[in-house]
């Protein structure tokens, strides 16, 4: 095992690109992103080969890095007894509205999901059980954990898994040689070098991305980046893939979810588990509405866009009812969030709220893209190679399967580790382009050399793309509604934004990172848009809702939406491809 | 406003290369001032609130506050930690105090 050791951020008063050193490391895999998938990448390539040579690049510390870093309360998909992998892919189907989704995806993950929850178990993360030794199921297929060490642990296993981490490597760009993906380049956030990881295959898994849309609760507070999915994956690897040319495909199925007002915390299945209802300003049942559709079990985006149409009717604020618990249970309920999201317990605390007397406010989420959840991401093949050959993909960077969570991410690891190990088998390590190396190495370092230069700074550049996504492309201020002048509009000023980079500047080592986020964040805006413009009907309100367009469409659009951008020109097409329905049976109908 | 630094409990971890919240800050925004040779917060707005600061840190120097705009003054939740277990000491804004126990790990197999 081994940890590359970091230090204090070194003061780096740059005056030329040439003055920067520069570490060449080769490897066999490379993993970029050491978050839930990253971690089951490595333990399973340590798994099928122990003598391959791995690199896991992390822009933070493993230990706490990725959307799992507070902690998680629960499984959300665990296959319980007397299920099978097709029942589950059913379900996620209908939660999809019926997709389209990648069945074939799905159910391969579905196949591997029983053991990584397992391992996760023998690796030390309580599993919650019965007298018997069931798991605690708290809808469906969820189950409960206590998994405050949960990231921690995975840590550990990949460092046992004789991986070289590489933390606080902020990952900028893919190297691409005769078409095919040779590695990747990046800065260390700390020690300020420039990093060239050569390998034979590379794994993306560096997560979504939140903060496209401004979230409601950056108004200028201490809470710009008070959202619920993990602030810090801002989808640099959709970013670094698509600049390179692979395929993308569904971003338009944008996550929006329901949670807790002000202080975005989990909501859903903690109302579902806790069978504490959703109702209105008036105290009526808001699911009873969709009842057609499911009521408290309909699909996802109808739960998490319910509550504001609520309010878009006059009839919020909205709640979820945690009035009839009784202390024990509101206890537990607590206990869950201390688990996943520990600062709500805080919040509630700084409102003095008990919930047993007052009900926890809900609200909708802004828009996140993240292919764990919807079907966001590369379009992969079933090895989960993107269509940038030595590329692969897990977990939130993989599209065409929604609802995997940290079960289907941590499965979609070991899948995307096979399907990498396999690839390499007859492919030499790649050869170096120094032009693009030299090429990136200058466009790494750009805002830290004009840092004494009038400029923009990259929290300027976000907030203005944030506000921008949330106005134009439908995020929570507009009731998630967007239309093709909106969008048209949105993507002028990104294509404004774009031309603006090279003002960007940096002062020092972490605004150099945020820079290179900020213009990641950008580029994925603009695949974003380009989605939603080409899907001209409305297939999943709330996340995904054309007011020009409000019916569904399915003699055009029962198909998937891609976009490919040319290395070359930068130019961003779109266009479909059909979906392929596997699991006979309604689609619509778990 | 999180996390604050309490400057008398804060001893910037002497002797370490990095400070432990500066280490485990997934956002990379707990830093080191050679001058107080404290850790400090760099950018409160981009704080996700996820504690990990707060539970790695030995002096339990580090304590978050909700943002005022959010939540009222003044109420704290301070995490204890065990080898497979963390208690969670909070006390809300009328004083009003809980305390929460469980198990974090199990021995692995």
């Amino acid at each position: 095992m081994s940890r590359m050791p970091t230090a204090h951020a070194i003061d780096f008063a740059l005056k030329d690109v040439s003055d920067v050193e520069t570490v060449e490391v080769t490897a066999d895999l490379l993993i970029i992103g050491g978050g839930n998938a990253g971690c089951f990448v490595a333990t399973e390539a340590a798994k099928i080969n122990p003598g391959i040579r791995t690199i896991i690049a992390e822009k933070a510390d493993i230990r706490r890095s990725g959307a799992c870093a507070a902690g998680m309360d629960a499984i959300n998909t665990y296959i319980p007894k007397g299920k099978t992998p097709e029942d589950l892919v059913r379900w996620s189907r209908a939660q999809v509205g019926g997709g389209p989704l990648r069945e074939d995806l799905a159910l391969s993950n579905a196949r591997e999901i029983n053991e990584c929850v397992e391992d996760l178990e023998r690796w030390g993360v309580p599993v919650l059980r019965d007298a018997d030794g069931n798991a605690s199921y708290r809808g469906k297929w969820d189950i409960s954990i206590h998994g405050e060490q949960l990231k921690p642990i995975m840590a550990e296993k990949m460092l046992e898994s004789g991986a070289d981490v590489y933390n606080r490597v902020a990952v900028t760009a893919l190297l691409v040689n005769d078409g095919r993906c040779a590695g990747a380049m990046g800065f260390g956030v700390r020690d300020g070098r420039f990093y060239i990881f050569r390998a034979r295959a590379t794994v993306v898994s560096t997560g979504g991305a939140g903060t496209l849309y401004k979230s409601y609760t950056a108004d200028a507070t201490d809470s710009g980046s008070q959202i619920w999915m993990c602030p810090y994956c801002v989808g640099s690897g959709y970013a670094m893939g698509f600049r390179q040319g692979a395929e993308l495909t569904s971003l338009e199925q944008r996550w929006v979810a329901t949670r807790s007002k002000d202080f975005c915390g989990p909501i859903d299945t903690i109302s579902v588990g806790y069978k504490s209802a959703i109702i209105n300003a008036r105290g009526e049942h808001v699911m009873d509405r969709y009842k057609e559709l499911g009521g408290d079990a309909a699909p996802r985006y109808i739960r998490a866009n319910a509550p504001m149409e609520e309010w878009l009717a006059g009839r919020g604020p909205c709640y979820c009812d945690t009035t009839h618990l009784s202390p024990e249970a509101a206890k537990g309920l607590l206990v869950d969030y201390l688990n996943e999201r520990p600062s709500f317990v805080l919040f509630l605390a700084s409102r003095g709220q008990d919930i047993t007397k007052e009900p926890i406010e809900i609200y909708g989420s802004d828009p996140y893209i993240v292919g764990g959840h919807t079907g966001s991401g590369f379009w992969v093949d079933i090895n989960r190679m993107t269509t940038l050959p030595g590329l692969f993909a897990a977990g939130e960077t993989a599209g065409g399967t929604p609802n995997k969570f940290v079960g289907g991410c941590a499965a979609e690891g070991k899948l995307a580790a096979r399907g990498a190990i396999a690839w390499m088998r007859d492919i030499p390590l790649p050869a170096l382009d120094d032009a693009q190396i030299a090429a990136e190495k200058q466009r790494v370092y750009a805002p830290l050399l004009r840092r004494e230069e009038d400029g923009v700074s990259p929290l300027e550049m976000k907030e203005r793309l944030q506000r921008l996504m949330d106005e134009y492309a439908g995020g929570s201020s507009q009731y998630y509604r967007t239309n093709e002048e909106r969008l048209d509009y949105a993507l002028r000023h990104i294509k404004m934004l774009q031309s603006q980079f090279a003002y960007l500047r940096a002062h020092d080592l972490h605004e150099l990172m945020q820079a290179h986020e900020t213009m990641d964040r950008v580029d994925v805006a603009e695949a974003v848009v380009h989605h939603l413009k080409a899907r001209r009907e409305t297939r999943w309100q709330g996340w995904q809702t054309r007011s020009d367009y409000p019916e569904r469409d399915d003699i055009h659009f029962d198909c998937f939406v891609e976009s490919h951008r040319d290395p070359a020109t930068g130019v961003v097409t779109t266009f479909t491809r059909p979906y392929e329905q596997l699991l006979p049976g309604d689609r619509y109908k778990a | 406003m999180p996390p604050i630094v309490d400057p008398q409990k804060c001893n910037g971890c002497k002797g370490r290369k990095e400070t432990l919240c500066e280490e485990i800050c997934p956002g990379d925004l707990m830093a080191f001032n050679p001058e107080t040779g404290k850790a400090y917060l760099r950018a409160s707005r981009d704080c996700w609130d996820c504690m990990s600061c707060v539970k790695v840190c030995p002096r339990g120097a580090l304590e978050i506050r909700i943002p005022y705009q959010l939540g009222y003054h003044k109420a704290s939740l301070r995490p204890i930690m065990g080898k497979n277990k963390i208690t969670w000491k909070c006390r809300d804004i009328f004083g009003k105090e809980a305390t929460y126990s469980f198990e974090t790990r199990k021995p692995s197999s």
